[in-house]
């Protein structure tokens, strides 16, 4: 390949590697790349200029993206600092993570069974809350402590907590549909 | 050669020569085409000064008849005169829900649906290939050239398979397709440039056939759609279809035939409209078996038998803004677009749901268009004084077979586009050496609830006891939202990809034989065309690379400016002869020997940009 895909997500965009980013800076630097290198700036050109502009808009939107969300963000970190997140394989959590999870579980089943809506909303709106308090201890776990194993187990706890997100999600469309 | 716009993003390859583009609204009831003129976006009339063509195709035993010739013929000969094709655009007969109550032969062919007419066995691609060509004379004819290309826009909800469809038809007609526009998004170009409008912005579009919700987020030049929803299959054409079910079930009519099925729907279709000025429409028609129908529609009685869709618009508009991670009241306007918006149970509704006013200060027939038509201005290269970006996405979910009929979802619905995802399979039995690739599309769990896009082999996997092989399948998904994927054994680097269409598309050659049945000289024609295209690419081609050669020299490596200067005047040679073919490989050659400069121009630039916005920050 002939682009400078070497560089990591963060120089792409001009930023430092941390898991506290300017989103503002982000969104900016993302938009401008975009502007230079979007296949509609290239649809009057030759095949060969689509094909680049395709392969560089298609680089930029994914190193956005990871960098856009948290957990993504935090787990590209761990990966440039050489720590594997292991959300595969390592599925030991301590107790009292494992039963505030069944409790998560048992809410989301009773709100599914009585049909109701705006408690599933409720609970969607509270795992967010939480999750954005996970990513405010993330953020001091990478950037202040540099304590990349704790940071690396906080990962696959969230993981937990997105794929309860998703079931609440998947919930309420069924029920509005 | 692109690049030259990156470092003059005000000037063209050509300044002097307008290129002529057009947008084109295929809808489901009507089409419409429009183009950017001294710098305005306007609709094209025909020569009776009617912007809006039916789209409606009639066959003939000798020839066709498209539009308003068409759509008298609708009562007459029904099973020859095919309305709302949009709906069977890449779908299979099962997938049309009520295709017995429809007046046509349908021909159950495997991927899309056929319907068989005094002229033949027809494809919903070739029959939506007809309106396209007359838009494409009507324009060629206004604008007094041959088009460069067009921006087509397609229901943000379209599948992979809906959209192929959309570019074969297109490719059908003569087109270059430049892009595959979703229509709320070109709504929202047509209307954002036209109000200089910041913030999040809904644009609900309820056209003839289909359904569409797009939340977006509009700031400083970019438009960057947030989430998508919608349904493809709900639109203008099923509130008429209660009113006509209403009317059999007041009037007591059963087992009508196809010309009275075509008179009682036609008048449910008016009903409707007046209604959208009036609190009562009067129904009065008499049958071919002399008995009469004549009855009274209120909008109490409308708005009840129609309740259920209208909701069916706002479950979807639920979850775009859920997909958003937006609230209602972060939505700083409603843009209202389609046809069927003017109906004032969807504004009351829409209005109701949103707590505010919705936007209907541009023509919901025709803001389609004209944002398409802007679109297809700057994508053909006459660059306009402020340039913008739009960032679109996906509407459903892209996945894969895998054990027990599951999907595994490989890129996730509402992914700005262009997007690739790799994921790695592998094999389950020992010894297995090849493995079957089912690509799907939807946001269901089983393969059954989704639509099957594709099926291919990878063959050749070297024997290996299970789970040892590493398939890496990648999915790219380009800025039309048209899926190709990619099998890889990463051990043995076997190969195998497809560019999604066998269920669905038409492959090239099936292509190439239509459009040589369509043409009396096809050939010549065909030979005609293509060498004008090949001279027009390759003095385009040379005029970008002398303007790129001129700005970035610096950027050559040794030898390689003899080398493109001598590619240069073979082109020049081959411009002058007469076969496309040498032409088309003077121009590759041209290429390959710039690509290597080419790819180095475009890093130079990006990290230029970057460097700027690095200064910019300290001086902050």
């Amino acid at each position: 390949m002939l682009f400078d895909f070497s560089k990591n997500h963060f120089e792409l965009f001009g930023l430092a590697p941390a898991f506290h980013v300017d989103v503002g800076r982000l969104d900016q630097a993302y938009r401008e790349i975009q502007t230079l290198v979007h296949p509609d700036k290239f649809a009057h050109l030759g095949d060969q200029e689509k094909r680049l502009s395709m392969q560089w808009a298609t680089h930029a939107n994914e190193a956005y993206q990871t960098l856009k969300k948290p957990l993504s963000r935090a787990r590209y970190l761990l990966h440039l600092h050489g720590v594997d997140t292991q959300e595969e394989s390592n599925t030991a959590m301590p107790a009292e993570f494992l039963m505030a999870q069944m409790e998560w579980r048992e809410a989301i089943m009773e709100a599914k069974e009585a049909q109701d809506i705006s408690d599933m909303e409720q609970l969607h709106n509270r795992l967010r809350s939480e999750m954005r308090e996970q990513h405010q201890e993330l953020g001091r776990l990478l950037d202040e402590k540099a304590d990349y194993q704790g940071a690396s187990g906080l990962v696959r706890k969230l993981k937990f907590m997105e794929k309860l997100g998703e079931e609440i999600d998947t919930a309420l469309e069924m029920m509005e549909a | 050669m692109a690049l030259l716009q990156i470092a003059e993003p005000g000037m063209s390859a050509a300044p002097h020569q307008h290129r002529l583009a057009v947008g084109i609204d295929l809808g489901t009831t009507n089409s419409l085409v429009a183009t950017v003129r001294s710098a305005l976006a306007v609709v094209l009339n025909d020569e009776n000064g009617r912007s809006l063509l039916p789209s409606v195709v009639r066959y003939r035993a000798d020839g066709v008849d498209v539009g308003c010739h068409a759509v008298h013929a609708q009562a007459t000969d029904p099973q020859n005169t095919i309305v709302s094709v949009k709906r069977f655009m890449g779908r299979g007969l099962p997938d049309i829900a009520d295709a017995a109550h429809m007046p046509y032969h349908f021909v159950d062919e495997p991927g899309m649906v056929q319907i068989s007419t005094v002229a033949g066995v027809k494809s919903p691609v070739e029959i939506s290939a007809e309106i396209l060509k007359v838009l494409r004379q009507r324009a060629e004819k206004s604008l007094g050239g041959e088009l460069v290309g067009a921006v087509i826009t397609v229901p943000a909800y379209f599948d992979d398979a809906q959209r192929q469809a959309t570019k074969d038809a297109a490719r059908l007609a003569g087109i270059n397709v430049l892009r595959l526009l979703n229509e709320p998004t070109a709504a929202a170009v047509a209307y954002g440039l036209d109000n200089g409008s910041e913030g999040v912005f809904a644009v609900f579009d309820l056209g003839g056939g289909t359904f569409d919700i797009s939340i977006l987020k509009l700031s400083r030049g970019v438009f960057e759609v947030l989430s998508t929803n919608g349904d493809s299959a709900l639109g203008g054409d099923d509130f008429d279809h209660r009113i006509y079910c209403w009317i059999l079930e007041q009037a007591g009519l059963s087992g009508l035939n196809h010309k009275d099925v075509r008179l009682l729907q036609s008048h449910a279709r008016a009903a409707k409209e007046v209604l959208t000025e009036h609190e009562e429409a009067a129904i009065t028609a008499v049958l071919s078996t002399g008995e009469t129908v004549d009855l009274t529609l209120n909008t109490e009685v409308f708005a009840s038998i129609t309740k259920s869709l209208v909701s069916k618009t706002l479950a979807p508009t639920r979850k775009a803004l859920r997909d958003a991670g937006l609230t209602v009241e972060e939505v700083k306007g409603v843009v209202m677009v389609g046809g069927s918006t003017r109906m004032p149970i969807i504004q009351h509704a829409v209005g109701e749901f949103f707590a505010q006013e919705p936007l209907n200060n541009l023509d919901p027939d025709k803001v389609v268009a004209l944002g398409a038509a802007i679109q297809a201005n700057v994508l053909a290269g006459n660059r306009s004084e402020d340039d913008w970006l739009l960032l679109d996405v996906i509407p459903l979910s892209l996945g894969l077979e895998t054990m027990g009929g599951l999907v595994e979802k490989v890129v996730m619905r509402n992914s700005t586009i262009p997007v690739a995802r790799a994921q790695e399979f592998t094999t389950y039995k020992d010894g297995q050496t090849a493995m079957s690739i089912h690509v799907v599309q939807g946001e269901r769990e089983l393969v059954s609830d989704c639509r099957s896009l594709a099926k291919f082999e990878l063959r050749g996997i070297p024997p290996m006891v299970a789970g040892a092989a590493r398939i890496r399948v990648t999915f790219q998904v380009d800025a039309d939202g048209l899926l190709s994927v990619m099998a890889r054994e990463q051990s043995t680097g076997v190969e195998s990809s497809v560019t999604v269409k066998p269920s669905y598309g038409l492959s090239d050659e099936q292509i190439t034989q239509m459009l040589q049945a369509s043409h009396t000289h096809a050939k010549d024609d065909m030979l005609a065309r293509a060498l004008q295209e090949a001279r027009v690419e390759g003095g385009r081609l040379i005029e970008a690379v002398e303007a790129a050669l001129e700005e970035d020299a610096h950027l050559l490596k040794e030898g390689e400016s003899d080398k493109i200067a001598a590619r240069i005047d073979a082109l020049h040679e081959a411009i002058k002869g007469d076969d496309h073919r040498l032409v088309t490989q003077a121009l590759e050659a041209l290429n390959h020997a710039t690509e290597s400069f080419a790819a180095r121009r475009m890093d130079a630039s990006v990290n230029k940009a970057l460097t700027g916005q690095k200064l910019e920050e300290l001086e902050n």
